[in-house]
């Protein structure tokens, strides 16, 4: 692996991270986070999204007529994101009921689109593919990062285990009902950026 | 990079026929196993409402052969109670019916804020040696944010004692109204009684704790921070208990035994 796609594929995870840095993506961070499980199959779909309309965009970066690039972007990613909600309602269907709609809607997570238009669109397909895993990766660190909190102060569990015994179920923690709430991934997602930015000197995007 | 029309065009009607065979060669490929799914679920779902345990960690294959076993889907008609044994209760689909303008019908008024409801529905019929033992009626109605979708079952014996409730999809606020499914508060429901002296539905949540069953056998403990929940379950509980719910059909079972 070269030095460049090393970087292409490291550099996402922390330096550029997508929510973290470019702060992209934050409605389906917020929406999916409540518990690890399900963070863990959101990441898991965006990451397949990201990597596959990466490697597509490249494919057709030089027969694409600029007219219409974007168009043709959107019409990948959709297709790419149809696809792979059939794929989880067919295998995984109780984490699918879960995440609902927000599959779907990765066609809107600017991620995506971002990632096509500005880096699959000028690169070749192998550097394209690392690329789309490192983002996707990147954006899977924030969503476990958030989705381990949201879940452990919200309600007591790591990955469906009972960890903490919430008080209603004759334990001695009062579960966080904020945690549960959109608004606790905010602040989760806040804490995230602060840390990243104050105790990562190669943190792009500083002033 | 100046391209002619016709390029541009071809170009775009070459990519919408390749994404189009990718999305319609998955949604076939994996039909039959998401409709499988579907069905899984339902029969899940049935299956916790009439107490058996750690449904979730079975496989499709336990849970179908557990449900045959015990439970019979049944198409019932809402105006009169009959059973239509013409149509497949296990491909029937009375969400998607409610909102057919000749499967469905508006609802008459209601505090359950359910606007549309299917002609037909589907109850489920245990029995055990032959004798029937539990209905299992689906619900529906408004909570404080979202339609409330559950199953309630009844004890066939006086068609009254409520045997279990569970909601399996809700839009509840997370640990307050969601508390629905929470199933230490489920667990309150069974035992209760469902209809009063007078047959009336009068099985309702109030505020607080509701006494032991002996004193009070139509109240369910409140669900605390979510009266406006809480009063949605009361509604739709009542409604689909109620004449223009399942009225007739329990009435039809109390008579014959049979619908």
């Amino acid at each position: 692996m070269t030095r460049k796609e090393r970087e292409t594929l490291i550099d996402p995870l922390f330096n550029d991270n997508p929510i973290g840095v470019q702060v992209l993506g934050i409605c389906s961070a917020l929406a999916v986070t409540t518990k690890l499980e399900t963070s863990v199959v959101m990441s898991l779909a965006v990451i397949a999204v990201l990597t596959l309309s990466n490697l597509a965009v490249s494919l057709v970066r030089n027969l694409v007529p600029p007219s219409i690039r974007i168009i043709v972007q959107l019409t990948i990613i959709a297709s790419l994101v149809i696809v792979t909600d059939q794929v989880l309602k067919a295998f995984m269907f109780e984490i699918s009921k879960q995440l609902s709609v927000f599959v779907g809607l990765i066609i809107t997570n600017c991620i995506v689109m971002g990632r096509a238009e500005a880096f699959a669109m000028q690169n070749g397909p192998k550097l394209s593919i690392i690329d789309g895993l490192g983002n996707g990766l990147g954006y899977g660190v924030v969503l476990l990062f958030v989705g381990f909190f949201r879940e452990l102060l919200g309600s007591g569990k790591i990955y469906g285990i009972t960890v903490l015994q919430v008080s209603t179920e004759g334990g001695w923690y009062v579960p966080n009902g904020l945690m549960v709430l959109a608004p606790g991934a905010f602040f989760l997602i806040a804490l995230f950026i602060f840390l990243n930015r104050t105790f990562n000197p190669n943190a792009a995007a500083t002033e | 990079m100046g391209r002619s029309v016709g390029y541009i065009i071809g170009f775009a009607v070459a990519i919408c026929l390749v994404c189009s065979v990718f999305v319609a060669g998955s949604a076939v490929a994996l039909k039959d196993r998401q409709e499988k799914n579907k069905v899984t679920d339902r029969q899940k779902k049935v299956l916790t409402v009439i107490g058996v345990k750690d449904v979730g960690s079975k496989s499709a294959e336990e849970v179908e052969q557990l449900f045959n076993q015990k439970a019979k889907a049944r198409v019932v008609d809402l105006a009169t109670g009959a059973y239509d044994d013409g149509i497949d209760a296990t491909a029937f689909d009375a969400r998607k019916a409610a909102k057919d303008p000749l499967l469905g019908m508006d609802a008459p008024a209601n505090k359950a804020g359910i606007k549309r409801v299917s002609k037909k529905v589907v109850v489920y019929e245990v029995s055990e040696g032959g004798k029937l033992v539990t209905v299992v009626l689906p619900i529906e109605g408004k909570g404080l944010w979202s339609t409330l979708y559950g199953f309630l079952a009844l004890d066939a014996n006086d068609l009254n004692t409520v045997k279990g409730i569970t909601f399996y999809q809700h839009g509840e606020t997370p640990g307050l109204g969601g508390e629905v499914d929470n199933p230490s508060w489920k667990a309150k429901w069974a035992g209760r009684r469902a209809f009063g002296d007078d047959g009336e539905p009068a099985i309702r949540v109030v505020k607080g704790a509701a006494p032991p069953v002996s004193e009070a056998p139509h109240k369910i403990d409140g669900l605390s921070g979510a009266t406006l929940t809480a009063n949605g379950v009361t509604y739709l509980v009542q409604f689909w208990l109620g004449e223009n719910g399942f009225g007739p059909y329990l009435k039809r079972l109390k008579k014959g035994g049979k619908a």
